[in-house]
């Protein structure tokens, strides 16, 4: 039997808000596929599955705060019968005593109409009699409150904060708590250290122009990703800069899974990864910052995306800021900082030339690195931007 | 092409630029931009959003625009002057 | 000023047996073992000496035969109190209860009263099982021409007897076995009790629970917890199944929004049922969630302990009914 459990989708993430289920009882599920949404602090995450099997039964129900690590579905594992899953810890003591016929709803069959809680198909909202009068009364639209009754539902006091437009947990205050709290975390926790330095891009811009060049727009590469390629190279040389710090140890990524600090257009930010950058080839890590950046501002990440970055890096070059000292974002050890890219006075070869340089500066867990480490990095991501052919 | 037309073809111009603009930028107020100031700073727009309005237009008017004209295009009254001056070239 | 004196209930019912039978010569008391025994739960002890034999009658062992002659004797303008040991037992009466004591008013178009006042024991939790555990007093609230009083207090245990007694029509009244033995505190001085409204017995803001009868203490206590929780909540004793005091659960619902019905019976069909059902047709707009019940597991009530606990309604189940029903109140 495998238990399917409430992920952590964030550093900060204490539980979620259940949403809706996507699968039903008896159907066969892969690693990978989409089989719920989970309301958090960030937005509606679409929630993979870790496992492969057989779906035997339901237990989080729509409008269900659920704790990380909560079971929220037992599976069968694949070649084990769905019946050998009993129905587990229901009512006190009856369960026990009771023989197998007559036995509550929930109990596990195959036939997909038996326990599966209906998905909110359409838009009806719960409210209460109360609520909904109220709502009328101050012309609050109900479809922007977020409920706090029984089953999600909205209540009297959601519509009379949210009227009074006070504490109503909208979805950006929500982010901005999320934000608050594991910055605050970090900086409570994580010694920090920075280095900085200025690098020379010319030639890494000037080769992606010629490269563009003969591409049409849909195929464009932008210069961060260039830069995220670099900078996993560069991870390569200073692999204790990749990973997590947990229980008092460090434990480094084989896997280099970049976060791309992104700020939505609501208000908010929130970091998605993308995965095994050192390893896409650059039409396709732009492809796929291209498709995470696109599912972060519909608000569709999956689980996916939050779960397990190594590093991060945060790109303050369109903003017109050239230095940019980050905060970490625990568990992660480091954080790298991008300014813009702009035109330069340079001494090349005795004489001063004007050439386009971007700063870079990186964030460093003291507890697992030091200066040095974060020296090397930096040494390193200037190397491979001095070789963009490469990348 | 007669006047009738030219304005006629200002307007679609003008029309799918929005419209580019709008789909990464649902909330911004059009009417209200200073046509002569930069983009990308009055409408928050990163790098990537810019490709994307960049690609938007390539779709429903048909134009790519290289890397090098990016300068041309960085206000509104650039970009629609350009996507108009190379509609009537081609 | 008077006097308050310490009771257990079934001391408390005693003494409004006493008032009853010294006010009104009209009232005997008849049952099985009520007489020479002092009764099956001992709360007719002493009355044989103080009354006599002809005010104290014991019956023969035949529910239907001594509740049908309980209802003669009312309808010949006597005053009977008969003791039916225990609400499982009236089935075998039921025809004479619902079918003549319930109907002749109505049947005679006025002509005929029956005046007649049943007293039976009702409940479980004492591991008697299945057929000795009912709680049927909802039941009985289903059929008009008949008021049901469940007492759950001393005061209410004295002086409901003395009122029912004076009703022209049947009353019929439920004393739940756990409480027999508990202590409580009444007046010396006796006096008439109304059987016609529930009454509030904790107020709050929060939450209304309302109950009966022998779960008054748990849902008391229930209510201590959830104040620990910060909930403060409102506890309405109905006193009197039929009629219903359809005002007061609309005024405790409308007060706090939320409500939760705690009844020993079996939720289908039950008087938990109704009280929703009024409160959708009275109180609809009030909510501010949906209305909740803690009732007996759908279960013929089961003897080992453990198990006929786990089908019982208790505290930790009410207080976890009105924890969810208070989710996002103010």
């Amino acid at each position: 039997m495998l238990e399917f459990k409430m992920p952590s989708l964030g550093a900060d993430m204490e539980d979620g808000l259940f949403v809706q289920w996507m699968v039903e009882p008896g159907q066969a599920v892969r690693r990978g596929d989409v089989v719920c949404v989970v309301e958090t602090q960030k937005g509606a995450v679409d929630v993979e599955i870790w496992d492969s099997g057989t779906i035997a039964r339901l237990i989080a129900a729509p409008g269900q705060k659920i704790p990380v690590g909560q079971t929220l579905a037992l599976l069968a594992a694949p070649g084990e019968p769905l019946e050998a899953i009993g129905a587990g810890p229901l009512s006190v003591g009856l369960a026990a005593a009771l023989p197998a016929s007559g036995a509550p709803a929930t109990a596990i069959s195959p036939a997909p109409a038996a326990a599966a809680p209906e998905p909110a198909p359409d838009a009806r909202l719960k409210v209460s009699p109360a609520a909904r009068h109220r709502a009328g009364e101050l012309k609050v639209d109900l479809s922007r409150i977020r409920g706090s009754g029984v089953d999600g539902a909205i209540t009297l006091a959601d519509v009379e904060s949210a009227a009074a437009g006070a504490t109503q947990p909208t979805r950006a205050a929500g982010m901005r708590e999320a934000i608050a709290t594991a910055m605050s975390r970090s900086k409570h926790e994580i010694p920090h250290y920075y280095v900085a330095t200025d690098i020379n891009v010319e030639r890494a811009a000037d080769w992606l122009e010629k490269l563009n060049a003969g591409r049409p727009v849909t195929e464009r590469i932008l210069f961060v990703a260039l830069t995220l390629k670099a900078i996993a190279r560069a991870l390569a040389d200073v692999p204790e800069l990749n990973g997590t710090f947990a229980g008092g140890a460090f434990c480094r990524s084989e896997s280099i899974h970049i976060g791309v600090v992104t700020s939505l257009r609501g208000g908010g930010i929130v970091v998605p990864a993308v995965h095994d950058v050192d390893r896409l080839a650059l039409p396709e890590l732009m492809g796929a910052l291209r498709d995470v950046l696109a599912r972060a501002r519909a608000g569709k990440l999956r689980s996916s995306d939050l779960a397990d970055g190594t590093i991060t890096v945060t790109n303050m070059g369109d903003l017109g800021v050239e230095t940019v000292f980050g905060v970490i974002y625990p568990p992660q050890v480091a954080l790298v900082g991008l300014g813009r890219v702009v035109a330069k006075p340079w001494a090349v070869n005795g004489s001063v030339v004007v050439a386009r340089s971007m700063g870079a500066t990186l964030s460093g867990d003291h507890r697992v690195t030091d200066g040095l480490s974060g020296a090397r990095f930096l040494a390193g991501l200037r190397e491979q931007l001095d070789h963009p052919e490469a990348l | 092409m007669s006047a009738n037309e030219a304005v006629k073809s200002r307007e679609r111009i003008r029309a799918a630029v929005y419209e580019a603009i709008l789909a990464i930028a649902p909330e911004a107020d059009l009417e209200h931009v200073r046509p002569d100031g930069l983009l990308r700073e009055q409408l928050d727009i990163d790098s990537f959003d810019f490709l994307n309005v960049l690609v938007g237009i390539h779709k429903s008017i048909g134009i790519d625009i290289p890397e090098v004209d990016y300068a041309k295009v960085a206000t509104l009254k650039g970009m629609l002057d350009y996507v108009a001056e190379r509609l009537e070239r081609s | 000023m008077t006097q308050s004196m310490r009771v257990t209930y079934r001391e408390a019912l005693r003494q409004g047996l006493r008032d009853a039978l010294l006010q009104d010569p009209r009232v005997f008391v008849m049952g099985e073992d009520v007489g020479r025994y002092g009764g099956t739960y001992a709360v007719t002890k002493g009355l044989l000496e103080e009354f006599g034999e002809e005010r104290i009658r014991d019956t023969p062992l035949s529910e239907s035969a001594f509740v049908g002659a309980g209802i003669g004797a009312a309808l010949n303008g006597m005053r009977p109190i008969v003791e039916v040991m225990t609400v499982n037992f009236s089935f075998l009466a039921l025809d004479q209860i619902v079918n003549n004591a319930a109907t002749l008013r109505h049947m005679s178009g006025g002509q005929l009263s029956v005046p007649v006042v049943i007293r039976m024991t009702t409940g479980g939790g004492r591991q008697l099982a299945a057929q000795h555990s009912h709680s049927l007093e909802g039941w009985y609230a289903h059929v008009p021409g008949l008021r049901i009083l469940t007492p759950a207090t001393h005061e209410d245990a004295r002086g409901m007897l003395l009122s029912a007694v004076l009703d022209p029509d049947p009353v019929l009244i439920f004393e739940h076995a756990l409480l027999l033995n508990v202590e409580g505190d009444i007046d010396e001085q006796s006096h008439p009790v109304d059987i016609d409204r529930a009454a509030v017995r904790r107020s709050g803001r929060d939450v209304s629970l309302i109950t009966y009868g022998g779960t008054l203490g748990k849902t008391l206590a229930a209510a201590s917890a959830l104040a620990q929780a910060g909930i403060d909540a409102e506890v309405l004793d109905l006193r009197t199944l039929r009629p219903l005091d359809t005002a007061a659960i609309v005024a405790t619902v409308g007060k706090t929004r939320r409500a939760v019905i705690v009844d020993e019976g079996w939720r289908s069909g039950s008087i938990s049922a109704e009280i929703m059902a009024r409160i959708n047709e009275h109180a609809f707009y009030d909510l501010d969630a949906p209305v909740a019940r803690v009732c007996s597991e759908e279960v013929p009530l089961p003897y080992p302990q453990h198990l006929e606990e786990a089908a019982l309604p208790q505290v930790d189940k009410i207080v976890h009914a009105a924890r969810r029903v208070s989710a996002g109140r103010a």
